[in-house]
Order: structure tokens, then sequence, then C-alpha cells
């Protein structure tokens, strides 16, 4: 039989008619999943309608740049805003080198053979876990009154908010430094490299965007946390931008979590607009992170 | 080799040349080799089927120029040997070949003479390597200057994720070496045949080369610290034949200048390119995990592939197993 005359069979000539019971199961397992990520599409979806539909008549520059007030007409989100970015700074200007450091310890130079070194690496893991109102006692205690005593400050809410999501930063950090292959440390070793330039020189470089993303992802994180800095007392009522790491301050969702219990419906309005604009900010950072891994990701 | 060199006297005179020159910086490159400064290997080795023939001529390295000379040479992994009781001398300015079955423990014992081996947790060398007489794991050694000295090509490409000019300029930067940069690279890639494929692009990223274009860059690397030996774990088992050749023609440029010892799964590469092979084997101890690597045989390659002594190398080379 020559091949066009092959070709010329029907398909399931050649290799069978499926059984139905395959089809039937395969097509009803999509089918599932199909059903069960719409639940949580449609979850979300409503969530972002709702405060959409509430929020969006409220959204206007004078929004943006008013102070909070007694008055629902003339209430802003300004200092929540301003008292938000300065907590970043800190937390971001906290969380690089010590998560960096911690990071680069625990990956290459800890003996993981040491009872020591796995005791940190357990405790790590575990602190990822802990609830954030947890660090928000231990920064109450321990920052704001106690040994370091800074009062309710921007930098005690600042450092507060660094310690919830440091865990996250070391994990993430010894995540993009694992994923530099070996072979590029024994390169450079081979060319006489001490062990400091191979790491400082080419794995800490190579790891940078990895680095990166899990910083801005810890950074998004910890501009919704509300818990820690209802406990280090922040204010929720500041008329006023932050001055400086010493100066009183508000932030987003404290603003936001002070209006939705005001019994005034205009106030839950307020709040759903805040809402919006915290929900964009993480869009954006997101997104950042997003491109940072994409742009420079290596593949090796 | 000559009664004479085998009396006490000389072993003597040999110890304190070590002495002096591992207690001293080692700054000049291509430290003077003191020929016939350790005696030949003693025979009756334990070697499993001992062959018919005399030790010496089993293993051959009565050579005057040795660069490295390593005496019952073992490295285990954590409790289990790899190789065990490797003795042979590798010549200066030529080519090594060593080869043999996989697990035979020839890339372990390449990796002692750059001590690649301390960054496996667990590893553990015994026996002596001397390069030009210094005893690499003597006490006083570092194996930052170790490695400045004895270059190393590896199995897989493994270009830096930076532009080629930054790889070539990474080792002569960490080592400080004086002059003009610019040079220094293409000096280093001229000689790596890789100049005219690259001279316009010395500012791409070096993950856009092919495979073959990415080792010989690795080699530029290598060769940009001025090193006095190159030693190649083989380089060529990720290339195409015709990357290969380019290779094998370039290897057999630079032994003028540097000696240069290459493990090679590929018989047929050791047959073109070197000048001394030496044959490992991995024995089967009383269970599957106790694989032990030993040299069997080692000497000109020329012989080694047509008048082979030990049964082994001779069953090797003619493709019967391995």
């Amino acid at each position: 039989m020559t091949s066009a005359e092959a070709s010329a069979r029907p398909s399931s000539e050649v290799l069978g008619v499926p059984p139905a019971a395959r089809t039937l199961r395969d097509r009803s397992f999509i089918l599932l999943l199909g059903v069960l990520t719409s639940i949580a599409l449609i979850v979300l979806a409503v969530l972002l309608i709702d405060t959409a539909i509430d929020g969006i008549p409220q959204l206007s520059i004078s929004f943006l740049t008013s102070f909070p007030s007694a008055f629902p007409a003339k209430a802003g989100i300004e200092s929540a805003i301003t008292g938000t970015l300065w907590l970043m700074a800190v937390v971001a200007f906290v969380i690089v080198p010590l998560g960096v450091a911690s990071a680069l310890y625990l990956e290459e130079f800890a003996d993981g053979t040491r009872w020591w070194n796995r005791t940190i690496e357990v405790n790590i893991q575990n602190l990822a876990a802990v609830p954030s109102i947890v660090y928000g006692i231990l920064g109450l205690a321990y920052i704001v009154r106690g040994p370091l005593s800074l009062g309710r400050t921007v930098l005690a809410g600042g450092l507060t908010l660094a310690l919830v999501v440091l865990p996250v930063v070391i994990i993430t950090g010894r995540e993009a430094l694992r994923a530099v292959p070996p072979s590029i440390k024994e390169g450079a070793l081979a060319l006489g490299a001490t062990r400091w330039q191979a790491i400082w020189r080419q794995i800490l470089p190579a790891s940078i965007p990895g680095i990166a993303t899990g910083v801005i992802l810890s950074i998004s994180r910890a501009i919704g946390e509300t818990a820690p800095l209802i406990l280090v007392g922040a204010a929720t009522f500041v008329a006023f931008n932050p001055t400086g790491l010493d100066s009183p301050f508000t932030a987003l969702p404290l603003q936001i979590f002070s209006w939705i219990s005001q019994p005034n419906d205009e106030f839950r309005m307020l709040a759903a607009a805040a809402i919006i604009v915290l929900l964009v900010i993480l869009v954006i950072l997101n997104a950042v992170a997003i491109r940072l891994r994409n742009r420079y990701q290596q593949r090796w | 080799m000559s009664d004479d060199e085998l009396t006490p006297a000389s072993t003597l005179r040999e110890v304190s040349d070590s002495d002096s020159s591992s207690s001293e910086p080692r700054d000049e490159p291509g430290l003077p080799a003191v020929p016939g400064e350790v005696p030949a290997v003693p025979a009756g080795q334990p070697h499993a089927p001992v062959p018919v023939v005399a030790h010496a001529d089993v293993i051959d390295d009565a050579i005057d120029n040795p660069v490295f000379i390593t005496e019952k040479l073992s490295v285990s992994y954590g409790t289990a040997p790899a190789v065990l009781d490797v003795s042979l001398r590798v010549p200066e300015k030529q080519i090594t070949a060593f080869i043999g079955p996989s697990g035979c423990g020839k890339s372990t014992i390449i990796r002692c003479f750059n001590r690649m081996n301390d960054l496996i947790p667990g590893a553990h060398v015994e026996g002596t390597v001397r390069y030009h007489g210094v005893d690499l794991y003597g006490s006083d050694i570092d194996s930052v200057q170790v490695r400045k000295r004895i270059g190393m090509v590896f199995q897989k490409p493994n270009p830096f994720p930076k532009s080629i000019y930054d790889n070539i300029a990474f080792g002569p930067k960490v080592l400080g070496m004086k002059g003009s940069m610019d040079q220094i690279v293409e000096e280093a890639l001229r000689r790596a045949s890789l100049w005219d494929d690259v001279k316009d692009r010395l500012k791409d990223n070096a993950f856009g080369m092919s495979g073959g274009q990415q080792q010989r860059l690795c080699i530029a690397r290598a060769l940009a610290t001025n090193p006095d030996v190159l030693l190649m774990d083989e380089p060529c088992s990720a290339l195409d034949p015709i990357s290969t050749g380019r290779i094998e023609d370039l290897m057999h440029e630079l032994k003028e200048t540097v000696s240069i010892v290459i493990v090679t799964h590929n018989m047929q590469q050791a047959a073109r390119v070197s000048d001394r092979t030496a044959f490992f084997i991995v024995d089967m101890g009383s269970s599957e995990e106790a694989r032990i690597g030993r040299l069997v045989e080692y000497g000109p390659t020329d012989r080694i592939f047509t008048n082979p002594h030990d049964i082994r190398t001779e069953e090797y080379v003619s493709g019967k197993f391995g």
C-alpha cells in the first residue's frame, strides 16, 4: 500500500475509536475545574464591583488632597497616603539590608549540619506564618515602649511592619540566591576569586531581580497590614502629614478601618474610595514586580 | 629513572626543596621543576588482577619535567572512598588525558589539582599532590592562590550572565592585574581564537553565544589570568563535533604555553589530542555503592592505544566495555 492510499483512510479506522467513558471523564473533569475557578472569580468580582459602585463617585482630586474631617464632604486621605509612603520607606530601608544579609548568610555561609543554623531556618519558616497582630504586640512592647521607647511614631510603625515581612524577604532572597547555578560560583572560584568576590560580584548581581521581586511583594503586603499598626498606636485622625521619623502618623488601611467603623453611611462610601486607592497602589507595585521578574529573569 | 635518584640523599633533598618553596609566597610564575625529585611508584599496588608486567611498565611516568606529582592520592566523600592510591606525574607543556568509564574518579582527581574538591562538603583528600614541588594540600597553602595559577574549564560552559568583555575581565580584576584591560581581554580572546567571532559584540551578553563559543569564552576567561596549567573537565561533552574540533585545535596551540590536563569520556579525543594518557577504572567492591576508582595504566598516548600492557586497558581502548 502506498502512503497516499494510507492517508486517505479515516483516522478512526487507523487509530480506533476512543472509549466513550474516557471522553466523558475528561470532559467532566475540565467542567469541574471551570466551575471551581469561576466561584473564586465571581466572589472577587462582586467585592470589586460593590466597592467600585460605592467608592468611584467619591474619588476626586480634593479627596486625595484633603485631611480627615468630621464632615464627610470635606474628608480626604492625604495624610493617610503620605503616612503610608513614609512607612514603606522605613520598611524598605530596613528589610533590604537585613533580608539580603540574612539570606546570604543562610545560603552561602551557614553550615546546614549545625543545630543552630537548622534552628534559625525552621524559625524563619515559622515566623513567616505568625499572625501579624503578634508582631504588633511585639512592636508595642519593645519598640513603642520598652527598650527602644520610640513612641507612636513613623519609625516605630515602620520597624514593626518590617518585622512582619522580614521572614518573607529572607525566604524569597534565599530562593533567588539558590536559583543561581553552582557552576557560576565554581567558575568564579576557579579563576582565583575569593569566596566573597564570587558572591559579591557574581552570585548577588545575578540574583538581584529575584531579590527585588521579593522585596516589592513584601512591601505590598506591608501596605495592607492594619492590625500591627492599630497595636503600635497609629492615630486614625491625623490632620497633617508626617514631618519626619518621629512624627505621629496614620496610614491608608487604618483610615479605611476607622471610616468603616463609623455609623454614618457617607463615611463608608469614603472607605470604599480609599480601598480603591489602596488597590491601585497594590496593583502598580505588583505590576512592577512582575515586570522586573520577566525582564531580568535569567534562563540558565 | 636511574638508580642514584632513588637513594635516600635525593629524597632528603626533595623534602627540603618543597619546604623552602612552600614557605615563601609563590609570586614567580613557573617555579623550576626539579627533575626526578620523587622516586617512581613502588611496585605491588593492590590493583585487583595484577598484570604480568613490571609496575613501571603500567605506570610509565619517567618524565623529567613534571608539573604535578601525585603520591598515593585518595579522595573520599564522607566515609565512602571515591578513588584510591593514584600516583602519577603530569608533564609540563604537554596534554595529559584522563580516560575511563563513568565513576572512575578521573574528574575527582583533576579537581584535586586546583583544590576544587574543597567546595564539596565531606570531601576528604589523602596522599599528596605536588605542584612544581609544592604540596598543594599543605597546611600553609591558600586554595585561592592555587587557583590563580591553575585555571579550569568545566563540562558545561558556565559563562557569567554578563557581557563577553566582563566575562573575560572578571579574573584579571579580582586578581588585581595591572595593564590595559582592553588589551588583556583582546589577548585572551585571541589566544582562544574567539577574537574574530566576537570583536564587534564585546558588550553583548555571553548567553547569546552558541555552546561552542561559550566554551571557548570559558577557555579565554581562564587564559586571561595567565595560568600555568589549564584543567579541562570533559570540555567537549556538551558540544557538537565541529565545536569539539575547534577546541581540540585550540588545545594544540595552547600547549606551547600552558600545561593541559583533560578529562574525557571520548577515547578518540584522548588519542587525537593528548601526549600522555592515564586510564582509570571503577572497582566494583563488595556492594554496588562501594565503587572505587583506581588508576590502571599511564604512559605515552601512542603506547596506551597501540600496545597497552594491562588487559583492562586493552579491553577499554578496543571498545569492549565502558
